[in-house]
């Protein structure tokens, strides 16, 4: 099958970009929408020009390497898929499609469709883990966990971090990514010492890269290749409130320092 | 006794003491309203007592529809001069809404630049909403068509500045008068119509917010918001519709 291609081409960071149009034939409807990247860039090779980069890795829908919107959607028309896993047999002969990069500020354009997606890096590093000491692990059984709770931690953990869900977001929110990791140790016991600070420093994080705010339009959930659900949303919104409004400063003594004058006898 | 300074051995190393390995990153915080979390549950709340209002307020404009009193008074009339015989109730509600809107839109505004000029600096060539509804996509239209409605309502019904056989008390008489010119009505008509629009998205949207959300609960969540919405809309369009078809007169 023959299809246009309107590609975003954009050579690096600073330059600007622009849309490209391009025919690729010999298109098989058994290949997955990279592999059909691949047929293109191989004859942009053989033609002397530069080849359309994109990430990925896996190409299992796993990694979250890969991703970029297709005719207006992130990851394409196939519900809980992602590019590498979406197969050509999904489009129309001689259909016309655009492929653009995810586009928010947090994530800015590398090269053509690979975006800048560190600022999801930072967040988890601001607190999407646990603190264990090193050593032997512990005994499976010493630590009963809820199996409804396992279930939906294992939900949310399932998040490959592909971004998806900031570029369907119409305020470039990445709400759904960031609650997805306070939902899914939220739920674990391994999570509690650290429950009420992840979620106040990961929406801190979140915030100052520049990502939008949630007005819950559900673009996210929709586009998500691991159905990452809206209800982690609203998860996030009460360990944060929980978490802002019960805050201290952090001080051995009970808080003495603060609580008693210094007169006090 | 003195406070011993052997008990605070290092000033300033607030998490000296602490066996949980924390980066400087990680101990940033935001505060609550400084939070876009913050900011969308002010908005919840806010909002939440705004709806509580319209409720209240539908039920008594559907009092025009009660037909005089043996004495030939209205019963709406009498509702309001009753209203106003409570100041302290009165009073306590305009602040309380007051208060409530200027929050809601504060929020809202400083929500709105992060949104749509801070956080996606470049749009789409090409962009397809496929889960969003057309009512949340036009929040930021609906809500401010709402706030210069509920100005010209005040000046209009309120305080009757803009209402040229406005009389004082007689609530029935401004309406039936207000709704005779097909100008006012069609633009009263239209305002409700987006709030119906704003509500068709903010009921279920204040709910999550605040974080109340389950897989059981969501979806009859959803459902109410959108029949709260028709109905509130409805209710609001009927008095002026009313009123040009000679139901009401």
């Amino acid at each position: 099958m023959k299809l246009i291609l309107h590609i975003w081409r954009q050579k690096s960071r600073e330059s600007p970009g622009k849309m490209a149009r391009y025919e690729v034939s010999n298109v098989n409807e058994h290949m997955s929408f990279l592999e059909m990247l691949d047929v293109l860039n191989e004859e942009l090779i053989a033609r002397n020009e530069d080849p359309v980069a994109f990430d990925h890795d896996c190409r299992e829908g796993i990694c979250g390497s890969c991703g970029f919107m297709i005719n207006g959607v992130a990851h394409g028309p196939q519900r809980g898929t992602t590019v590498c896993q979406l197969h050509m047999r999904h489009f129309k002969e001689g259909q016309a499609l655009w492929l653009e990069p995810w586009r928010a500020k947090a994530f800015p354009v590398l090269k053509d469709l690979m975006v800048d997606r560190s600022a999801f890096d930072r967040i988890i590093a601001a607190g999407g883990y646990i603190s264990v000491n090193t050593g032997g692990a512990p005994e499976a059984n010493a630590l009963p966990v809820d199996k409804q709770k396992a279930d939906l931690a294992m939900d949310a953990a399932q998040c490959i971090g592909c971004g998806a869900c900031v570029a369907a977001c119409p305020n470039a929110s990445a709400a759904l990514f960031t609650s997805a990791k306070i939902s899914h140790l939220a739920h674990m016991p391994q999570g509690q010492p650290e429950r009420r600070r992840r979620a106040l420093s990961m929406v801190a994080r979140m915030q100052a890269e520049l990502f939008g705010a949630c007005t819950n339009h559900g673009e996210c959930e929709a586009v998500c290749p691991k159905g990452i659900e809206l209800e982690n949303i609203a998860r996030m919104n009460r360990e944060f409130t929980k978490a802002a409004w019960a805050r201290r400063d952090e001080v051995a003594g009970s808080g003495r320092r603060r609580l008693l004058p210094r007169s006090f006898p | 006794m003195q406070r011993r300074k052997a008990d605070f051995p290092i000033e300033g190393a607030k998490s000296a003491l602490t066996s949980v390995a924390t980066t400087e990153e990680a101990k940033q915080t935001v505060g609550f309203y400084r939070s876009v979390v913050g900011k969308k549950v002010v908005m919840a709340v806010t909002g939440f007592i705004l709806f509580v209002f319209i409720v209240f307020h539908l039920a008594a404009n559907l009092l025009i529809y009660f037909p005089p009193e043996a004495n030939g008074t209205r019963l709406l009339n009498d509702y309001a001069a009753h209203l106003r015989a409570l100041p302290a109730l009165l009073w306590g509600a305009r602040v309380l809404l007051l208060v409530a809107v200027i929050l809601h839109i504060v929020a809202a505004w400083q929500l709105t630049v992060l949104n749509k000029l801070e956080a996606r600096t470049t749009g789409y060539v090409k962009y397809t909403p496929i889960a969003s509804s057309y009512a949340s996509r036009t929040m930021v239209w609906s809500g401010p068509i709402i706030f210069f409605y509920v100005i010209y309502h005040l000046l209009d019904l309120t305080f009757g500045t803009l209402n040229p056989s406005f009389q004082s008390g007689n609530v029935f008489h401004n309406v039936v008068a207000d709704f005779e010119h097909p100008g006012v009505a069609i633009f009263y008509i239209f305002a409700n119509a987006c709030l119906a629009f704003h509500l068709y998205h903010g009921i279920w949207s204040m709910c999550q917010s605040v974080g109340l959300a389950h897989p059981r609960y969501t979806p009859m969540l959803k459902k109410a918001s959108v029949a709260l919405a028709i109905a509130i809309g409805a209710g609001f369009c009927s008095i002026p519709l009313a009123v040009m078809t000679g139901l009401v007169r």
